[in-house]
């Protein structure tokens, strides 16, 4: 069983309607117990990363996926917000995040060669994989993958990126380290490639 | 770089497709889900629903035909027409769609944008806009006015400051549909989208004349549009998604291939 984690933000089923569709079972929870005993764990949504951490707090959940995953090894996966709240801190709010892999989380620049850039991002980016990982299985270098973002991850140990893309600046679009993988991009909304990538985290073993 | 957004529209009446799709034999041309699945499945970024559903009492419709899409449709889609509350937005969003389009729910209370935004998140709202020209006056120095109620009825609202305002309030996106090009296949108005995009640090969606592919690249390009939507250009088979996408590559404009990927689930 797959967990959804459910922290009272954003469409969390679109995620799983996804998994449905792929066959995958899953559940939107908001329980310890059930977060524990899942399978694989996935972190979604859409939000700013002060309200997403404090809704985490407050339901005690960051300790738990902090805990979970750091001790357990189990497959994780973040998506957009996800992403984000993986690492220490974020700008936006100046949020604490769960620090699973350290490193912060920026805003894009407000112009760009004197013109303004648009922000958030929305819309559909190619994803340059940075290195091969078992996530992009079956998929070309350079897919486009849907992002809505205005903040994007600076992970501290540049080894953990497995995808980049461009917006205003070039940017970490995935990262990966042992069991925990994230995406900026979002894998439910993405057309087949981002099924492809949903389905290959449900198949990944560590 | 991020690609330009081509954006099927459908519009709905009472759970069904009202014009349209007259080449497909094996698709229910008055279907919704299996339209939307047909333009998924052909390469389209996104797509638009408006539902024209006259009567209230039969509003809940819609909110199945959005459920239905959501379970065959994984790229974004939003829904537009009639919404007029938090409420109302809130049942689309909860049914699966990515956003919602707000029209002349918003023009008559603007706050709907702002308790929207801070709801749902400002990637979530559309502010969309039916925009005419006209002769500049002190209340509309655009030129463009913004019309409500299928094009009848003035706002005394200038599209431009409209579109200000509207990013202001905490929009995410903003559609502008010129009225006077809506089906004459001329082309999408250049001018008001180009002057919006210049003005706005939101993305535009370019509405309303499409009738060949270069009106694509037009306001890709001249227009600075970051998306366009499309009716009337992809519904009768002349210009199919696919052979617009090839079109626009060719011209240069940065474009999403939709690429097959076999997941080894029913489709």
């Amino acid at each position: 069983m797959i967990a959804i984690v459910d922290y009272k933000a954003g469409n969390l089923t679109s995620v799983k309607r996804a998994l449905e569709f792929l066959g995958h079972q899953c559940e939107i929870t908001d329980r310890a117990d059930r977060i524990g005993s899942a399978d694989r764990v996935i972190l979604p949504g859409v939000g700013a990363a002060g309200a997403t951490m404090e809704n985490l707090n407050a339901l005690g959940l960051s300790d738990v996926l902090r805990r979970d995953i750091v001790a357990t090894g189990k497959p994780f996966l973040g998506i957009c917000i996800g992403i984000q709240v993986t690492l220490s801190r974020s700008e936006e709010n100046d949020a604490t995040c769960l620090g699973i892999i350290s490193g912060r989380v920026a805003r894009y620049p407000r112009s760009l060669d004197g013109r303004p850039l648009k922000v958030p991002q929305i819309g559909w980016n190619r994803v340059r994989q940075a290195r091969a990982h078992p996530l992009f299985a079956g998929v070309p270098d350079n897919t486009h993958f849907y992002f809505v973002n205005s903040y994007y991850p600076i992970p501290d140990d540049p080894s953990v990126t497995i995808g980049t893309s461009e917006y205003g600046v070039s940017f970490v679009a995935a990262i990966a380290r042992d069991n925990v993988i994230a995406t900026q991009f979002h894998l439910e909304k993405s057309g087949a490639a981002g099924l492809k990538l949903l389905d290959n985290f449900c198949r990944l073993n560590f | 770089m991020l690609a330009k957004r081509i954006i099927p529209c459908l519009d709905v009446r009472d759970g069904k497709v009202t014009k349209g799709i007259k080449f497909l034999d094996n698709v229910d041309v008055g279907d919704p889900v299996a339209m939307a699945r047909y333009y998924y499945d052909e390469g389209a970024d996104e797509i638009v629903f408006y539902d024209i559903t006259a009567s209230n009492e039969r509003r809940g419709i819609m909110l199945d035909v959005v459920r239905a899409v959501a379970r065959e449709i994984f790229i974004p889609f939003s829904v537009g027409g009639g919404l007029r509350t938090l409420e109302d937005m809130r049942a689309v969003l909860l049914a699966g769609a990515e956003k919602v389009s707000i029209d002349s729910g918003a023009t008559r209370n603007p706050d709907l944008i702002a308790e929207g935004a801070r709801a749902f998140g400002s990637q979530c709202v559309v502010l969309s806009m039916q925009v005419k020209k006209t002769e500049v006056r002190p209340q509309i120095p655009s030129g463009y006015e913004v019309i409500v109620d299928g094009g009848r009825t003035p706002t005394g609202r200038d599209a431009l400051q409209w579109s200000l305002e509207g990013e202001r309030l905490g929009a995410g996106e903003l559609c502008i549909n010129s009225i006077d090009r809506d089906g004459t296949k001329l082309g999408y108005d250049l001018d008001i989208t180009r002057r919006i995009s210049e003005a706005v640090s939101i993305p535009v969606i370019a509405s309303g004349g499409a009738g060949e592919p270069e009106h694509l690249r037009e306001a890709f390009t001249t227009g600075l549009a970051d998306a366009a939507i499309v009716a009337s250009i992809v519904h009768y088979g002349e210009h199919p998604i696919a052979a617009l996408k090839s079109f626009l590559k060719s011209s240069g404009v940065e474009i999403r291939d939709a690429i097959a990927i076999d997941l080894g689930v029913r489709q």
